[in-house]
């Protein structure tokens, strides 16, 4: 195939743990460490393997997001993606908003196939993917643990409740990741020199004719209610005591 | 008059009780009318078994041949169609309804929610963000259909008795055929399911293998339990991915979670929180998991639970 690809989301990084602003507004993100999305990672680490073995020509990496989502385009290309799209906007999309604007970027690509996570492990939402889907009127396959292709079509093992479900989908398709289908590769030195003299193509958000506008109101945010500790046991009699006082054992 | 519409997730022959979660949270939103969809290749067994939820107001059973094995790009077209006529469109969050609702969404041009695990209003809902470590509370504006997938693990299934009328419904929508299912690879067991299962038993890294996972399996038996495991234990390889739990894995609401040789990363706790009970036994007192456990103890996994057999009567 000619073309992959990869949207790669700019998110808090995987091992920051988030606080709640006092106030109710929001999550403190400022000056906290950034990060390609996890599962957007593995969504490109893929795309680089299919284009390794020769099966496809170019792996494009797609963000939307202020300037400072150049840092994350820049480690995609320093990973291998050819050349970059950086969608600017300061304003927070919604999961919709996202995939309209990512099926702008593919109506003028054509790729014939487009990976990404499954979800943003920011907004959790696990959306992007199948509403792109629906607005370019191409198959989905979600959740992939495994992708083999050939020439018109993907083969796709995806992680359901039940098991493994096995995808036959014609191409162009929107594939999304799960965390089993690859370890991305770490990126060297020198890939971080090359990847400066790679290309990153910048687009007013504007100049695609979508409305960004938040749909929905998010009034609040509050940290989660915890469990408190309980007590500790110390051998196994006092345990089972504990566990036939609830009546969970005979 | 509101009127709510639920999507039933089935296998063809029984209603899975995601579905009968969602009408739990959909009694909570109180429309005038609440009825499911059951879309399949052969749909009679399952309507009858949704018409028995309370709640229900009516089933529309909504049958194709070409609706077999539930892909979204072959269902999302008839319940974008059906929506129509509804004002709220509801999901279970689990890897059906994640995978199908967005696709309705998509197709409607409708935000969605993903994951209320609150009904605060009719229209206002909570659900977690950052792996649960922040909960948003969300208000959908007037005029806009309410889309939303429902976290399972915050609502009790409701009871059956009910006896709702099941109409046969066509749907006139063009289906893709770009879409072809080859296998369903399961797992399957005669252990109680996990998401189901009144006592689940689990384990973590500290297991340390496949083999030693017997272990757990045979306790598990012995309990009546579900197994399940934490991220860890399923990237070691020790045990199928469809066993995990966790926010990335499945969030589940057991009367009885016992977790051993488990540590308590974030992401596992999420995925059990609204458990009735946790049980941890690690042999690091100083474990995250003891944090959150109702019964705690300090051991090695490979001793303690031979001991608890033993005990059992």
């Amino acid at each position: 195939m000619q073309k992959i690809i990869v949207c790669l989301k700019r998110v808090v990084d995987y091992n920051v743990r988030i606080r709640v602003k006092p106030d109710g507004s929001g999550v403190v993100t400022e000056g906290l460490k950034m990060s390609i999305n996890p599962f957007d990672e593995i969504a490109l680490e893929e795309a680089l393997r299919i284009r390794e073995q020769g099966k496809a020509q170019e792996v494009v990496v797609v963000s939307i997001g202020p300037d400072d989502a150049q840092q994350q385009l820049r480690t995609g290309l320093a990973m291998g993606a050819d050349r970059a799209i950086l969608v600017q906007t300061t304003a927070e999309l919604e999961p919709l908003a996202a995939a309209q604007v990512l099926h702008r970027v593919v109506e003028r690509e054509k790729p014939e196939l487009v990976l990404l996570g499954k979800q943003a492990i920011d907004d959790d939402c696990n959306q992007t993917g199948q509403m792109l889907a629906a607005l370019w009127g191409r198959p989905q396959a979600t959740f992939a643990s495994r992708l083999e292709l050939s020439e018109s079509s993907a083969t796709v093992t995806r992680e359901v409740d039940a098991g493994l479900e096995v995808l036959q989908v014609d191409l162009p398709a929107v594939v999304t990741t799960d965390l089993r289908l690859n370890e991305p590769r770490y990126v060297k030195l020198p890939d971080i020199m090359k990847a400066k003299k790679k290309p990153i193509e910048t687009l007013a958000i504007e100049s695609l004719g979508v409305d960004i506008a938040p749909r929905l109101r998010v009034t609040r945010y509050e940290a989660p209610a915890s469990r408190s500790r309980g007590m500790m046991v110390k051998n196994v009699d006092e345990l089972v005591a504990a566990l036939r006082d609830r009546g969970f054992v005979a | 008059m509101s009127r709510l519409l639920i999507i039933a997730e089935h296998d063809g022959r029984t209603l899975n009780q995601s579905t009968a979660r969602c009408v739990a949270c959909a009694t909570a939103i109180a429309p005038a009318a609440l009825d499911v969809v059951v879309l399949g290749s052969d749909t009679g067994a399952v309507a009858a078994q949704a018409a028995e939820l309370a709640g229900v107001t009516a089933v529309l059973a909504v049958t194709n041949a070409a609706s077999g094995s539930a892909l979204a790009a072959i269902l999302a077209p008839q319940v974008a169609a059906l929506a129509a006529d509804y004002d709220y469109v509801l999901a279970p969050s689990t890897t059906f309804g994640k995978d199908l609702l967005p696709r309705v969404a998509g197709l409607l041009g409708v935000p969605q929610l993903s994951d209320v695990m609150h009904v605060i209003g009719p229209r206002t809902f909570q659900r977690p963000i950052y792996a649960g470590n922040a909960i948003v509370t969300v208000e959908v504006p007037p005029g806009t259909k309410v889309v939303a997938t429902v976290r399972g693990a915050s609502f009790k299934p409701v009871s059956g008795g009910n006896t709702a009328p099941v109409r046969a419904v066509d749907v006139a929508a063009p289906l893709p055929t770009h879409t072809r299912f080859v296998e369903l690879r399961s797992g399957k067991s005669d252990r109680p399911d996990l998401q189901t299962a009144r006592l689940v038993v689990s384990g973590g890294r500290g297991v340390g293998s496949a083999e030693n996972f017997s272990l757990l399996y045979k306790f598990a038996e012995r309990l009546g339990a579900g197994v399940g495991a934490s991220r860890a234990a399923v990237d070691a390889g020790f045990v199928p991915n469809d066993m995990q739990v966790g926010q990335t894995g499945k969030i589940i609401a057991p009367e009885l979670y016992m977790a051993f040789g488990i540590s308590g990363a974030i992401q596992h706790l999420t995925g059990i929180k609204d458990a009735g009970t946790i049980v941890a036994v690690n042999k690091d007192g100083e474990a995250p998991i003891f944090e959150i456990a109702d019964i705690g103890l300090v051991g090695d996994l490979f001793e303690i639970i031979p001991e608890i057999e033993k005990r059992l009567r």
